[in-house]
C-alpha cells in the first residue's frame, strides 16, 4: 500500500493511492477519491508526540564519495536535522542569490515502525515501518568543515522534500536492490542503485539503535549516489526510487 | 506536575564561548578546518536524549564518563520569537575533534538533562546570567553569559539566516569549557546540578550499567 497525507477542501487527511487517485481512509470523506492535481502533498508521515529525529548519512555510496574526493567511511558518516525541514511532494525549494552550487541528492528514507534499540542486523527489517523518497539538498557554498556537513548547508528551510508516498516495508522485499534517478527538467543526470550503498539500510538500524533508541516515525536518509548537478531557479527537479515513487520539487528565488 | 520536555527539536551551539573560541583560534585555519567557522556550527539533539527531571542519566554502550554541559536553553514560540528558557545539561560524550557531525558523542539515550519547568520572560532578561554547576556539592563551575561569542540575539540572528525555529524548538548558547580546555566530567555515582538565580535547576545523577 502506498500512503499519502495531503491538504484537500481545507484539512489534512491520510490517504491511500488507489487506481491513480487518492483514496481518502478517514474523516468525513472517507472513501471518497480525488486526483492528484486536486491536493497539495504533505510528508507522507503521521505526526508524532515529539519532533521526529531525522538521521542522514553523508557518503554513503562509493561512487559519491569518489565524487566529492572522499575516501570511504570507516564508519557512517551521520548527521541530524530537523522535522522542521521537510516539505511535501511538488513543493517549492528556495535557492538563496549569490550561491554558485546547490545540488540535490536522492535518497531512500527509511521510516522506523517500531520502538529499536540494540537491534541485530539480521532483525532490522521488522523494525521497518516503510519507506519514501527524500531530496536532501545541499548548498555547497556555506560547507564548513565543523561538524561536517553543517547545518547551514543540510538544514534549511525547505531543502528537504519528502514523498510523495510512504510504502509498507512489506511491499518492497529487497530495498537493497532499488534504481535511484534523479532528472533535471526531464534530462537524466543521477542514476544509480541502493545495491551499492556502503552500509546497508540493516547496518544502518544496527549501528545507531547500539547507541541510541529510534521511535516510530523516525527517519534514516541513506544517502546519495553519484551524479550531483547544480540546480537553478525554475528548474524541475525528480528524484525517483523505484517501486517507492517519484519525488517533484521546483527550485524558486 | 509532570516535568517538562521540548515538543519541537533541541539545537546546540558549538564554541559560543570565548575561552574556548580564543584557545582554538590558532588551530582553526589548519587541517582539517582550514578556517575558523563563520555561521553558527549547530548540531541536534534527538528526542532519544530528553531525560525529564527527576531521571537518572545512564552510562551504557561503553561509555564510562560524560562532559557535563551547563547551558541556558531558548524556548520558542510563534514567529520565532523567544519565550522563555531553561538550564539544561547538554551531556556528551568527550571528543577533541570538531570536524565531522557529533551524532554518536550527543544523541545518546538521556544525554539532555531537563528541569521541572521553563522560566518564562525575554532574551535582554538572561544577558548576564550566571549558571553554577555543583558535582557532589562541590561548586566546580560557574557559567557567565556575558562571555558568548554570539551574544543571545546575535545568535538568533544568525541562526534564523538560514532556518526558521519553530515554536517549541530550543535553542542552547553553548557550553564553557575550563582554563585547559577540557570540559568537568561526571562518573558513575556523581550527582550534578545545575542552578541559577530565577530558573529551575536540573538535577542528575549518573549511572552504570551493571
Amino acid at each position: 500500500m502506498k500512503h499519502a497525507r495531503i491538504a484537500w477542501s481545507g484539512a489534512i487527511h491520510d490517504a491511500v493511492e488507489s487506481d491513480g487517485q487518492l483514496l481518502l481512509t478517514q474523516g468525513p470523506h472517507a472513501g471518497r477519491r480525488v486526483a492528484f492535481e486536486e491536493v497539495v502533498w504533505l510528508p507522507p508521515l503521521a505526526p508524532t508526540a515529539q519532533a521526529r529525529t531525522v538521521i542522514a548519512l553523508g557518503l554513503n555510496y562509493a561512487d559519491h564519495a569518489k565524487e566529492l574526493a572522499f575516501k570511504a567511511p570507516e564508519e557512517p558518516l551521520a548527521f541530524m536535522k530537523s522535522q522542521a525541514s521537510l516539505i511535501g511532494h511538488k513543493a517549492f525549494t528556495k535557492r538563496p542569490p549569490d550561491v554558485a552550487y546547490m545540488h540535490y541528492e536522492c535518497e531512500l528514507a527509511v521510516v522506523i515502525g517500531r520502538t529499536a534499540r540494540h537491534v541485530k542486523k539480521a532483525d532490522a527489517y521488522g523494525y521497518i515501518a516503510g519507506y519514501t523518497v527524500a531530496n536532501d539538498y545541499a548548498i555547497r557554498d556555506y560547507l564548513e568543515n565543523w561538524y561536517r556537513p553543517n547545518l547551514r548547508v543540510k538544514n534549511r528551510d525547505t531543502c528537504t522534500p519528502i514523498g510523495p508516498w510512504l510504502v509498507d516495508a512489506a511491499d518492497i522485499p529487497n530495498p537493497m536492490a532499488l534504481k535511484l534517478q534523479t532528472t533535471v527538467n526531464g534530462k537524466v543526470t543521477q542514476s544509480g542503485s541502493t545495491a551499492d550503498m556502503i552500509f546497508d539500510v540493516p547496518t544502518l538500524i544496527e549501528y545507531f539503535s547500539g547507541f541510541m533508541t529510534l521511535n516510530p516515525g523516525d527517519l534514516i536518509l541513506t544517502g546519495t549516489p553519484d551524479g550531483i548537478v547544480d540546480c537553478q531557479p525554475g528548474d524541475v527537479i525528480v528524484t525517483e526510487i523505484e517501486g517507492i515513487g517519484q519525488l517533484t520539487n521546483t527550485i524558486i528565488v | 506536575m509532570t516535568p517538562w520536555t521540548p515538543s519541537g527539536t533541541v539545537y546546540g551551539t558549538l564554541l559560543n564561548f570565548r575561552r574556548e573560541w580564543d584557545m582554538w583560534s590558532p588551530r582553526m585555519a589548519q587541517d582539517p578546518h582550514k578556517a575558523p567557522p563563520k555561521a553558527p556550527v549547530l548540531y541536534v539533539k534527538s528526542a532519544n536524549t530528553f531525560c525529564p527531571a527527576g531521571q537518572d542519566l545512564l552510562l551504557q554502550d561503553g561509555v564510562n564518563e560524560v562532559d557535563i554541559g551547563a547551558t541556558l536553553g531558548l524556548v520558542m514560540g510563534a514567529q520565532a520569537q523567544v519565550v522563555g528558557a531553561a538550564l539544561l545539561n547538554d551531556w556528551s560524550v568527550p571528543h577533541t575533534s570538531y570536524y565531522r557531525p557529533p551524532v554518536k558523542f550527543r544523541c545518546r539515550d538521556g544525554f539532555l538533562g531537563l528541569p521541572q519547568q521553563i522560566t518564562p520572560g525575554q532574551v535582554q532578561d538572561w544577558a548576564t546570567l550566571q549558571i553554577a554547576v555543583r558535582r557532589n556539592g562541590e561548586l566546580v563551575q560557574s557559567v557567565d553569559l556575558h562571555q558568548l561569542m554570539r551574544d543571545v540575539p546575535t545568535l538568533l540572528a544568525d541562526v534564523g539566516e538560514f532556518m526558521t525555529l519553530q515554536p517549541g524548538d530550543v535553542l542552547m548558547v553553548g557550553t564553557d569549557c575550563l582554563a585547559d580546555g577540557t570540559r568537568l566530567r561526571a562518573r558513575a555515582g556523581d550527582q550534578v546540578e545545575i542552578s541559577a538565580h530565577g530558573f529551575a535547576s536540573v538535577v542528575t545523577t549518573v549511572g552504570g550499567a551493571a
